[in-house]
């Protein structure tokens, strides 16, 4: 066991050995407050995320698929603490983050990075791409001058970005480079884990198949761990290790890639995986297709019961009163159903 | 010049140039394709490929200037449209051509009812009373699958999530009873089990009104499901089109393959690493003098540099513009 002391959160390690969790999260709880009326009176809240539990292995990619409004981007938000949380806890890295503040999370920061959706808007249009992949060693770090431009010039070669680049802004690069510039700013300071929140979402498809390979490459080279947030769950099977399905703040199945595209559990899952269409038209004309029926309900009301209830085509009456329980069934299939009872 | 005896929209060579302060951008370059009744053709490309460009210059609804459509023949159920005066394209659109378009939020009035937005096109192209209207409304809110219509006119479009604006949308496009609907990347804003939804609405509209449509969209998943034929455009030009199962079973020109290839696939066989385009679409700056897609083509040979190709039938129904192509025959079922 480990021999620093009150770290009793590192049981079961020795068991997984060579794949331990890098990133804990348990019970996570994330709502905003609605504020109504002259005196912002708190007139509810929304249940972005309500109460998810899950893990992250080192040197893994954990995908994370939901519609838009699920609480996925919440999530990865959370996980880095951009949000102060409801409830919950996350562990990254040994580190306990859920409520540490100011310059003890600053210190952790540079261990957990993010790379946004749109690289338009994450990146400050009036400074130099060189400027920008140098922002966090300005934070965080204590190069010289000619330290740091070593430092950005070898970024910039990992990502694919020619050096002279460096002194160009933002809006003369296309999306495809801009967001390379967005994964080299992430890389800076040797993150071990990195939210990746739709960073292929606004790129047309011939530039995601390059990005996605980049992110591949880099993590092979540095052992990178990565949440990948999308919407696209073809290209989550393609990348991810073990996916995450989310539905109205709550993971309704969690399972390893083959396990969960070939035998999905939830009835959810197994709606969402039959409404991608497939770019195969003899397929698609036998296909039988799942139809969802209307739309996702508010997360500041959601319905009573199993949060799918509303929607599922195999309903039952226990699902309008009874919360189902998240259980395993066996080769870290996860899945929270009253059909598996 | 234009055959136009078993179609409802014909295009042939449409050009459209944007002057713009910082030079000439060359959008559509020679652009024809034609529609027959009850068909759907879909377009595929990125964006920048100019499938949009083209849509807004068949029905001139880009602003003059920058926009110039320099040259081009457009005939609409046997109507020139480019001779047509500011009246007569009024009464086309939105009358014998409807359009969708991508956000259903951008293109809906926020300060009006829908009900008012839907009774808008009756009164104006049909001449219906207020009353008549109302009742035809209802029944087209009921027709795309809104529960509660009658009620819902009276609402606005805020009150409807997005699944249920993009219906709205169809239902003010399907009013008139159109003959060509023009859907410009429809469902690209919607969520995939909304975006299910609205393909399977579509499909069964087409059964019930057999209108012709033109479906824009960079999906190649979303065309092989809904589409009978499919133009592929590059760079402002159409350089490949097939019916859909043989363009998806036997794709001819380098830049459609490698864009099929690039998908990570939904199913089977998972590959280690997904094949990317290298390189960056061309910027368009000057009209075509060679082929576009030659700098990012892995089989580019020295005509590819010095002329741009122009489309040649392959087989019945599938045509391709590439000189690679033209010179070894394409691969056969690869």
């Amino acid at each position: 066991m480990s021999p620093v002391g009150g770290m009793q959160k590192t049981e079961g390690r020795d068991m997984l050995d060579d794949s331990a969790p890098l990133v804990k999260v348990e019970n996570l709880k994330m709502h905003f407050p609605i504020y109504r009326g002259i005196l912002s009176r708190r007139a509810g809240e929304v249940k972005a995320v309500d109460g998810i539990s899950f893990e992250i292995m080192e040197g893994e990619t954990l995908g994370l698929v939901g519609e838009s409004g699920c609480g996925k981007s919440t999530v990865g938000r959370a996980l880095l603490r951009l949000y102060d949380i409801t409830e919950g806890s996350i562990e990254v890295n040994g580190h306990d983050v859920s409520t540490i503040e100011g310059e003890e999370l600053r210190k952790l920061r540079p261990e957990m990075q993010m790379i946004f959706q749109d690289p338009q808007a994450s990146l400050n249009p009036r400074m130099t791409v060189g400027s920008i992949i140098a922002e966090p060693l300005d934070e965080h770090t204590e190069l010289s001058k000619s330290g740091k431009r070593a430092k950005v010039g070898e970024l910039m070669d990992a990502v694919g970005l020619a050096r002279h680049f460096a002194d160009r802004y933002p809006h003369e690069f296309s999306g495809g480079q801009r967001q390379r510039i967005g994964i080299a700013r992430a890389l800076a300071l040797n993150p071990k884990f990195i939210v990746c929140d739709e960073p292929i979402a606004a790129l047309d498809v011939s530039i995601q198949a390059q990005v996605v390979n980049l992110l591949e490459d880099l993590q092979a080279q540095m052992g990178l761990t990565y949440l990948f947030i999308s919407h696209d769950l073809s290209m989550i099977r393609h990348l991810a290790t073990r996916v995450a399905v989310m539905y109205l703040g709550r993971i309704v199945e969690l399972a390893p890639r083959d396990a969960l595209y070939d035998a999905p559990l939830h009835p959810y899952t197994e709606a969402l995986l039959s409404a991608v269409p497939h770019p195969d038209p003899s397929q698609e004309a036998t296909r039988e297709r799942i139809i969802l029926k209307g739309d996702v309900p508010s997360p500041s009301n959601p319905p009573k019961g199993c949060n799918f209830c509303t929607r599922c085509p195999k309903v039952m009456d226990i699902c309008r009163s009874e919360e189902p329980k998240w259980r395993n069934f066996g080769d870290g299939h996860f899945a929270a159903c009253h059909l598996l009872d | 010049m234009i055959d136009n005896t078993a179609t409802i929209l014909d295009v042939a060579n449409l050009k459209t140039v944007f002057n713009t302060r910082d030079g000439a951008v060359h959008a559509v370059n020679g652009v024809s394709f034609s529609l027959a009744p009850g068909e759907l053709l879909g377009i595929v490309g990125e964006s920048g490929s100019g499938k949009s460009v083209t849509m807004m210059s068949l029905m001139d609804l880009l602003p003059s200037p920058p926009a110039e459509i320099v040259s081009g023949e457009i005939v609409i159920d046997n109507e020139d449209v480019r001779a047509m005066t500011p009246q007569q394209m009024r009464a086309l659109r939105g009358g014998k051509v409807g359009f969708i378009f991508q956000d259903p939020m951008t293109s809906l009035n926020p300060v009006f009812t829908v009900g008012f937005q839907l009774m808008e096109p009756l009164r104006e192209h049909l001449g219906m009373s207020k009353s008549e209207a109302r009742a035809r409304a209802a029944e087209l809110l009921d027709l795309v699958g809104i529960p509660d219509a009658e009620r819902r006119l009276k609402d606005y479009p805020h009150q409807f999530s997005g699944g249920m604006r993009q219906r709205v949308m169809i239902a003010i496009a399907l009013s008139c009873d159109p003959k060509v609907l023009i859907a410009d990347e429809p469902t690209t804003a919607l969520d995939v089990t909304i975006q299910a939804q609205i393909l399977e609405l579509v499909r069964e509209l087409r059964q019930k009104m057999g209108m012709a449509i033109i479906w824009i969209t960079h999906d190649l998943g979303v065309i092989a499901g809904i589409a009978d034929r499919v133009a592929v455009m590059y760079a402002g030009q159409i350089v490949e089109h097939a019916e859909v199962k043989e363009l998806f079973r036997n794709p001819q020109h380098p830049y459609t393959r490698a864009l099929l290839e690039t998908l990570p696939k939904a199913e089977g066989q998972r590959d280690d690493r997904l094949r990317s385009i290298d390189g960056q679409p061309p910027n368009m700056n000057a009209a075509p003098t060679s082929c576009e897609f030659a700098p990012r083509c892995a089989h580019a040979f020295e005509r590819c540099w010095s002329e741009n190709p122009q489309r040649v039938s392959v087989s019945e129904d599938h045509d391709v513009a590439c000189w690679w192509n033209a010179k070894n025959g394409g691969p056969r079922h690869a």
